[in-house]
């Protein structure tokens, strides 16, 4: 077998030191009734040439962005992966090491790491930040745990604008704990603040707040922090990485505790994961936070080094007392997103921003000079944005669209029953001026031909009913 | 080979105006910011990030890797970790653009490969758990140990019953209890019997009709099988409570044994460990999590099913217990670890387990006229090895020996866990290496344990630093580069 | 404070009792043995003053790199007031645990010195067959 060394000879020697005639009598502690019966259905093994062929058809069966113009948003977006990401995160040092306990054997893992903190830490002018949980989703319902364990009150309140999977996760984590969860309706798009200032009171423990939001609708973040603040409750900011290549960072708006999704900081789309949880906050929750931390010090001969610390917050020392129970995290996804980040630099990251943003505006006004399409909201945006379908058919535009080589979306009918005519558009770096422009020439013939049809189907039926 | 770039940091070889990528101009209309967004969304500066040109950058990363031991280059032995041989093939496969580049949200008829992959991913790991039904939406093993006792309850709500305690041995990772507490249960702590393993008396003890899940890695932390296994699965269904079992060791009894027919109803796979896809220091791993038919129905949300000869995700299902992320797990990674399944077949599993099993037994052999070994029976992937005789004739340490090995050109063991051993090393070499290398591990042991005590508690010496001063780290953390750095 | 005088808890906290008008007060810290054990303390976490503690349960943390131990509270009554200087400096705990490395001050809330405390003998003979 490929991934083992020893020869049949080797075999036979080692089980002679330990007294043993056979490889089957190293299992004889397993009562017989545990024991496997035949090949459990599995698929009969492959060698890797055939493995090769079958992995290619498989791959085959899908559609992946780089055949289509994906405009689909919703938390994953389509950018691009400088070779330079890929090259070094996949040098097998850091592929093939674990969590760096030893801190020896892994200054490499480690200086990575703290360096990952301090450029997410500056990216969101925060205090700290911990060396990355699963995704922007999970880490979101930390941060919500996280303050309900800070402040021991019991009442959460989320935006309505969260991404709907995001208030589904938190939802679950917190579904055995006595914690309230609220849920704030929107108003052309963004949280209505009136609500928030209703709803935040002495018994909230946080605000969660998403900007830009789910729509891509930038929110009134200073008055919601204030609101936040006013009521002793914490402000946490769920935020897009990329964005604040222009927008103002949760540091500079009041949040306490701001988490995101790292997946555009150079991780491939990859259907959904491995992804980035970000987790920022402010030095005052150092102690309450979740996940691992380096740290910087120096060895026995003064040379400056890096180590895992404030370890005593974690499960394999304070097990049921720990902050949290997160053991493996995102790490090699932390050091695409250190590597990205390091390769653009702020001035990269600043025309990267100011790409999609443009293109997006763009996008978002040549679609609402077509026929049938309009923005459903008013409030600004930043690379994503909400389309309404005055025809009603949105299942059956997006996959016209999709029959054409564009991905659009997702729909929100499936979340907000009241957008149910409603779909997302984002728009990246990587969409030409000419791919836009034909989504909405495909949008302006769709609509035309549905135009045609309903016509057709009225005169039919004013036909049929003289 | 000597470098002399050393080791600044990244914002040490910050050259304002350098970077690695350029953008195309803008090919729409040009717009200015102000016109497109109001003032007071906008940032005034240019985010404060390090600015490199690639081949500075490329050279940074470089270095910092060779600062590294890893998996590829050395024995890992890191007890409870599993650092197995991490088959290239699969980088190559998990990298194609019809697997790494697609959108979560895209439509389900464009991505029938993947689903395909999928759901045969979940119909294989049910069958190696002897299980019903999988969710592969589990980030990581703690966090498969919080979905299943998220279902736990939910299982229990759905039959009007409030039970509030889980059972977890003193030889638990700490995930455990820590998962159990941020299910919102309670925990008592298990003692192990003198022989290291379970025993059904001291559990009957902790039993009541209060017990809501009783939870145990098997093989054990101390690399010992739980013989009681099926005894304590009937003892606890006794009480009305169900057995959770911590996959993190199955990659010893992988297809030699069926976790379902011991009698437990939720379990989790590592894919990191178990099948062999990578740690990449420190993740993403993956944690899918396996049920008996009656907790099906309370699994998250999507899963993949296969109808009408077309696979799509179904999130209608009115028991779940939501979702545990966002989108649909590690994919990436459980590409991966498909590709090893497929790979091996269930005689392969088989050969692996079998050969992880032999190489632990034969270093606990050669270890032992080195070091004692406290539970010293048959072990199954890993065992315990102790330092505490030579800790208080020579005043040798775990730690000194974990570090000197680093010397040797071995990764250390894992040290001081379990907690039940003093001065443990706990030993894992896995399947992947081979009898010299084990040999020279084992030389290397009882190479170290006659050194100078004085140069093991300075050990060790030729690693690029040595013994990191933690107190200082943990009185006044240094969390960022800034102030105070140099 | 001389370690002989006081009174000890089982989990290493010491307690010393005084009257100031009339009123209860116990002011209690580590034992030199705890301090000991752990090593290398790094952090501590103590209750706020008008906090009310309860005997037996925790009050407080107390870290070092790989371990964490919580401070009980010996008494119930109302915290009165925090050794804030040995919370900023450790080192005051190893070097003077019955001295100025004190932790907090605790009004009793019934006036009596609860029972079931150890005397120093007690406590020596405790540490003597506990694991080093």
């Amino acid at each position: 077998m490929v991934f083992i060394n020893n020869t049949e000879a080797q075999i036979r020697e080692m089980l002679s030191a330990i007294g043993l005639k056979s490889i089957e009598d190293l299992f004889s502690e397993i009562p017989r009734e545990c024991r496997v019966e035949g090949d459990l259905g599995l698929p009969h093994p492959l060698s890797e040439l055939e493995l090769d062929r079958h992995m290619q058809r498989l791959a085959g069966l899908n559609r992946s962005a780089q055949e289509v113009s994906c405009f689909l948003g919703g938390g994953c977006y389509d950018h691009f992966i400088p070779a330079v990401v890929d090259a070094l995160a996949s040098r097998p040092e850091f592929v093939t090491a674990y969590t760096p306990y030893q801190p020896e054997a892994s200054q490499g893992t480690l200086q990575a790491m703290f360096e990952y903190q301090t450029l997410l830490a500056r990216l969101a002018a925060m205090d700290v930040s911990n060396a990355s949980m699963y995704d922007g989703a999970s880490a979101a319902a930390e941060a919500v745990l996280m303050s309900v364990e800070i402040t021991g009150r019991q009442k959460v309140v989320l935006a309505g604008t969260i991404h709907p999977e995001y208030r589904q996760v938190i939802g679950t984590y917190l579904q055995n704990y006595p914690a309230l969860l609220h849920v704030v309706d929107y108003r052309q798009g963004v949280c209505d603040v009136g609500e928030v200032a209703r709803i935040v009171d002495e018994k909230t423990a946080c605000l969660v707040v998403q900007h830009p939001n789910f729509f891509g609708c930038l929110e009134p973040v200073d008055r919601l922090g204030q609101l936040a603040k006013q009521a002793g409750a914490l402000f946490v900011a769920i935020f897009n990485p990329i964005s604040l290549g222009v927008l103002r960072p949760p540091g500079d708006y009041g949040a306490d505790i701001a988490v995101a999704e790292g997946q555009p900081l150079g991780i491939p789309m990859s259907f959904g994961g491995p992804f980035l949880g970000v987790l920022v906050c402010r030095q005052d929750y150092l102690r309450r936070m979740p996940g691992r931390l380096v740290g910087q010090t120096v060895d026995r001969n003064g040379r400056r080094c890096f180590v895992l610390t404030l370890q005593t917050r974690e499960q394999h020392i304070r097990r049921e007392k720990a902050t949290s129970n997160i053991c493996t995290n995102q790490g090699l996804m932390a050091l695409r997103a250190a590597i990205y980040l390091a390769a653009l630099g702020g001035a990269g990251l600043r025309r990267l921003a100011e790409l999609c943003l443009k293109k997006a505006h763009y996008a978002a006004r040549q679609l609402s000079t077509v026929p049938g399409l309009s923005l459903r909201f008013r409030a600004p945006f930043f690379h994503e944005f909400v389309l309404q379908d005055a025809y009603g058919k949105v299942a059956e535009r997006l996959t016209a669209l999709a029959g054409d080589g564009v991905f659009v979306g997702p729909a929100l009918g499936k979340w907000y029953p009241d957008l149910a005519d409603c779909f997302l558009v984002a728009v990246t770096e990587k969409r030409t001026k000419e791919e836009i422009d034909r989504l909405v020439d495909l949008c302006r013939k769709w609509g035309a031909q549905l135009g045609a049809k309903t016509e057709a189907r009225t005169k039919e039926a004013l036909a049929s009913s003289r | 080979m000597y470098e002399n770039y050393g080791t600044r940091t990244i914002f040490e070889l910050d050259k304002q105006g350098c970077s690695a990528v350029s953008w195309p101009a803008v090919d729409v209309p040009e717009q200015r910011l102000e016109e497109l967004l109001p003032e007071e969304y906008l940032r005034g500066d240019v985010p404060p990030l390090p600015e490199l040109a690639e081949p500075d950058l490329v050279r940074h990363y470089s270095i910092l890797a060779s600062r590294n031991m890893c998996v590829d280059s050395h024995f890992y032995p890191l007890g409870s970790c599993t650092m197995k041989y991490n088959p290239k093939r699969h980088e190559r496969w998990a990298a194609l653009p019809g697997f790494s580049d697609l959108h979560p949200y895209q439509p389900a008829d464009s991505l029938q490969g993947l689903l395909a992959l999928l759901y045969e991913l979940q119909q294989m790991l049910a069958a190696l758990a002897g299980l019903d039904a999988v969710s592969l939406h589990p980030a990581a093993g703690a966090q498969g140990e919080l979905t299943a006792l998220l279902i736990a309850t939910a299982y229990f709500r759905s039959r009007g019953e409030k039970r509030r305690f889980v059972l977890v041995p003193d030889v638990a990772h700490g995930t455990n209890p820590a998962s159990a507490k941020m299910a919102g249960l309670e925990v008592v702590q298990v003692r192990s019997s003198p022989e290291g393993i379970a025993d059904p008396e001291i559990v009957a003890q902790h039993l009541s009709p209060e017990t809501a899940v009783f939870m145990i890695t098997n093989p054990n932390t101390l690399g010992l099988f739980e013989r009681h296994i099926r005894r304590l699965c009937e003892m606890v269904h006794a009480v009305g409570a169900l057995v959770y079992l911590d996959g993190a060791n199955m990659n010893a009894i992988c297809g030699i044994a069926q976790p379902g027919k011991f009698g437990v109803d939720m379990m989790h796979f590592n894919t990191h460990k178990t099948f062999s896809t990578p740690h990449g220091g420190g993740g993403p791993g993956a944690g899918p999590v396996a049920v008996t038919a009656r907790l099906a129905p309370f699994l998250p949300v999507p899963v993949v099913v296969y109808e009408n000869g077309r696979y799509r995700l179904d999130d209608n299902r009115p028991q779940s217990i939501g979702r545990v992320r966002s989108f649909f797990g590690n994919v990436g990674v459980l590409i991966r670890t498909y590709c090893y399944l497929r790979t091996l077949g269930a005689e392969g599993l088989r050969r692996v387990a079998q050969h992880a099993v032999l190489n632990a037994n034969y270093l606990m052999y050669k270890v032992s006229q080195v070091l004692p070994i406290p539970y010293n029976r048959r072990c199954m992937h890993e065992f315990v090895a102790s330092a505490a005789k030579v800790k208080a004739e020579r005043n040798i340490s775990a730690m000194d020996i974990a570090k000197r090995l680093l010397d040797y050109g071995f990764h250390a063991p894992t040290v001081y866990f379990p907690l039940v051993v003093r001065e443990a090393l706990m030993i894992e070499p896995t399947e992947t290496e081979s009898r010299e290398t084990l040999d020279a591990f084992a030389a290397a042991l009882e190479a170290i344990i006659s050194e100078d005590p004085e140069l093991l508690h300075q050990a060790p010496h030729r690693m690029p630093i040595s013994r990191p001063d933690e107190v200082r780290a943990a009185r006044q953390p240094q969390l960022t580069w800034g102030e105070g750095s140099s | 404070m001389n370690p002989e005088s006081l009174r000890y808890t089982p989990t290493h906290e010491w307690v010393y009792f005084e009257e100031q008008n009339g009123q209860l007060i116990a002011t209690v810290g580590l034992t030199q043995f705890a301090v000991e054990s752990l090593t290398n303390l790094v952090f501590l976490e103590l209750p706020k003053v008008g906090q009310h503690v309860q005997a037996g349960k925790p009050m407080g943390v107390v870290e070092s790199i790989k371990a964490v131990s919580d401070i009980y509270s010996p008494v119930d009554g109302e915290v009165i007031e925090v050794n804030q200087p040995v919370v900023n400096e450790l080192d005051l705990l190893s070097r003077d645990p019955y001295g100025s490395g004190w932790l907090v001050k605790i009004r009793l809330a019934e006036n009596k010195e609860p029972e079931g405390l150890l005397d120093h003998k007690a406590y020596e003979a405790q540490c003597a067959s506990e694991p080093q």
